[in-house]
């Protein structure tokens, strides 16, 4: 065990905790013996404190392929795999994640205990709905698999439960099948908010959907942004002889020092926000661009959140029921352009049904984006909860860094339940984080 | 080419391994914890499609050595001695058993295995070995002459060996290497201009089997600066704090 500094990806907060890399299921007796509390911690693609604790269990080293059924698509991998390295693996062999968020920087554990969601989630749901069944340690030592059939409370609570029901050790889901690695994407400016909702709707049966708004924006022009619609190509589609290809090297470029905060301000985030909007000439453009390209472009920029300086960043998502999606965004773009806290471009998504014990979507929009830390910030989020929670809304646990515990019990109905369930398997709060903590989860 | 890895949960195995597959040899996974070598033999033949065997198989255990070997289905081309045990210079000290442990594992256990490997190679006029030592056996100092003591033993032993097996077409590599971030030096700080990492490890392994080198630093540095430690006179090395 080794004691470092560490955060994860919004760099806030910073904290001094133990580290225990776990590689073998041999170890796992000296956690359990051990009268420490634990969190695991996958890649630390969450932006804020879901897994960080003064001790933590790192499963990155516990990341192997343990079986692949070609036929149906079924695999079975340790919680530590990253997507990255899953992606290699699958895609040549024609197979593609059901579900990924906007990194491939993050492990499978962490896809569960997030219950992450990506640019498919009005058609496909939520990762949970691919899971075939989980195998996790319990703090009574007992190693236990869960399913939509075998231990249905622990699998509830475990999918979207933020490591608090146990140590996950082995996913087995189902991957989806592609003819090849490319998408076929249409981009299509939208000049506000009416747009870009009526865009959303008009293609809500297309797979992949997703918009980049600009914050900064007002009166007419609130809510502009560029949607972009994605299907996956067929193998005839692109030109090129190995339509199933996956290329080494993606990393373009590296962010090597932490920007000084003067950097990233409302004039040189408008400009930015402004090229971006104009990037094609016409209205609509359509092209084929392979998956890395299109579900993950911040990745080709290593260390891009440096950009934001060493106080780091909050990233604030939310979502907000259907019926009230529109009247909610404008309001809440409203406040934030008039603050001048927003930064780069936001991200707006179609939501489709949900359900769930401890279930973030809900059929709406969700918004998210990024705030520097800067003075002043975290009152002002506080007074977005407080709209958020006015149009029946709830805020994203992975994104989290800084609600106040009474708007996460006031937004998530089953919250309750899931404190009954946890506590049913981790009764000594055996599994704990700082945000569980804060949060008034692990506290008996 | 069969390549058989002694210690094969290391986290320096785990980059060898990986190497080796990509490059399509089959590979014979020997260690403790058959339940992390299972996952490691899954994820290897799925992912690249070679050969992966799992044996149980304990340094310590010296009675079942030579029927370890034999019982080999397919003797392999390419041994790699990977496993140590550093322990713990200030308890060992004074515990008799953690000392036991520290020079049987890196000295007596793989004297052991080698031994019965090594005649075996001889016998057949081919193959290499490869023995991970370290620069910790150069010269004791202080901070670690248990783990450096059974290291140097090894590392003599790997040179007698290169010797006496080099007219029988077997090849011996001696690696010695500096720091290197794995399982057994996360509890230390390691200064970081010299470390390295597994992966490179196992890439500088790779390349000095393709070559047939005989001893191996890693990194090359630590040649140099294990040349000069050995030159500092013993009257004032024994001062020293090291």
């Amino acid at each position: 065990m080794r004691t470092s500094q560490i955060s994860n990806w919004g760099n806030y907060p910073l904290v001094n905790s133990t580290i225990l890399n776990l590689r073998s299921k041999q170890e796992l007796s000296s956690v359990i013996k051990s009268k420490f509390d634990f969190i695991a911690r996958g890649n630390g693609g969450c932006y804020g404190d879901s897994s960080l604790s003064s001790n933590i269990i790192s499963t990155l080293k516990f990341n192997k392929i343990i079986a692949f059924d070609t036929t149906t698509g079924i695999i079975s991998c340790q919680s530590g795999i990253t997507f990255d390295s899953l992606i290699e693996f699958i895609i040549p062999k024609g197979w593609f994640l059901p579900v990924t968020p906007g990194t491939k920087y993050i492990t499978l554990g962490g896809a569960v205990a997030s219950d992450i969601h990506g640019k498919n989630h009005h058609v496909e749901g939520s990762f949970k709905n691919h899971i075939i069944s989980i195998q996790m340690l319990l703090s009574s030592g007992e190693i236990v698999e869960c399913s939509n059939e075998l231990n249905q409370d622990l699998f509830k609570a475990t999918c979207g439960g933020m490591g608090l029901t146990g140590i996950i050790l082995e996913v087995r889901f189902k991957l989806k099948k592609i003819e090849s690695a490319f998408i076929n994407e249409i981009s299509i400016k939208a000049k506000n908010l009416e747009e870009i909702f009526s865009l959303f709707e008009e293609y809500k049966d297309s797979m992949y959907t997703v918009a980049w708004i600009d914050c900064l924006q007002s009166g007419k022009n609130l809510g502009r942004s560029l949607l972009m619609v994605g299907e996956h190509a067929s193998a005839n589609d692109k030109s090129t002889k190995r339509p199933l290809q996956v290329s080494k090297n993606r990393q373009k470029l590296r962010i090597p020092f932490y920007f000084p905060e003067i950097v990233l301000n409302r004039f040189t985030v408008m400009i930015f926000n402004f090229l971006f909007y104009h990037k094609q000439l016409g209205r609509v453009k359509r092209s084929i661009v392979s998956f890395d390209k299109f579900f993950y472009p911040l990745d080709f920029i290593k260390d891009w959140n440096k950009m934001y300086g060493r106080r780091g960043f909050v990233q604030y998502q939310f979502v907000l029921p259907l019926g009230n999606s529109k009247e909610g965004l404008h309001k809440i773009l409203t406040e934030i352009g008039k603050s001048g806290m927003g930064s780069f471009l936001a991200v707006l998504k179609l939501f489709g049904e949900s359900d769930g014990l401890i279930n973030f979507p809900m059929r709406g929009y969700t918004l998210a984006l990024d705030f520097p830390i800067r003075k002043g910030l975290f009152e002002f989020l506080d007074d977005l909860d407080k709209i958020v929670l006015q149009y029946g809304g709830r805020l994203y646990l992975t994104k989290d860094a800084r609600m106040k515990r009474e708007v996460f019990w006031n937004s998530y109905p089953n919250a309750r339940e899931f404190k009954r369930i946890i506590e049913k398997f981790n009764p000594d709060f055996k599994w704990r984080s700082i945000q569980s903590d804060r949060l008034g989860i692990s506290k008996l | 080419m069969t390549v058989l890895i002694l210690g094969a949960t290391s986290d320096m195995s785990v980059a060898l391994v990986k190497l080796f597959a990509a490059k399509g040899h089959n590979l014979q996974l020997a260690g403790k914890d058959m339940d992390q070598l299972t996952g490691l033999k899954s994820d290897t033949e799925l992912r690249y499609n070679v050969l992966v065997d799992v044996l149980e198989f304990n340094a310590l255990n010296y009675k079942s050595h030579s029927h370890f070997y034999h019982n080999l289905i397919v003797k392999p081309d390419l041994v790699i001695l990977v496993f140590g045990y550093l322990g713990s210079q200030q308890s060992a000290i004074a515990n008799w058993e953690e000392c036991k442990k520290i020079i049987e594992t890196n000295y007596v256990g793989a004297v052991s295995i080698l031994n019965v490997i090594a005649n075996d190679f001889e016998k057949r006029g081919s193959g290499t070995i490869v023995g991970i030592s370290s620069v910790a056996g150069e010269r004791g100092r202080m901070s670690n002459y248990l783990y450096g003591s059974a290291k140097a033993g090894f590392s003599t032993y790997l040179s007698g060996l290169r010797n006496r097996l080099h007219s029988r077409g077997v090849h011996v590599i001696s690696v010695k290497p500096g720091f290197v971030r794995t399982k057994m030096t996360e509890n230390l700080a390691l200064p970081r201009l010299v470390t390295t990492s597994p992966e490179r490890v196992a890439e500088l392994i790779y390349k000095g089997v393709m070559r047939k080198t005989n001893i191996l630093y890693i990194l090359p540095i630590w040649r140099i600066i294990m040349l000069g430690i050995k030159f500092i006179p013993e009257m004032i090395f024994k001062r020293m704090k090291l």
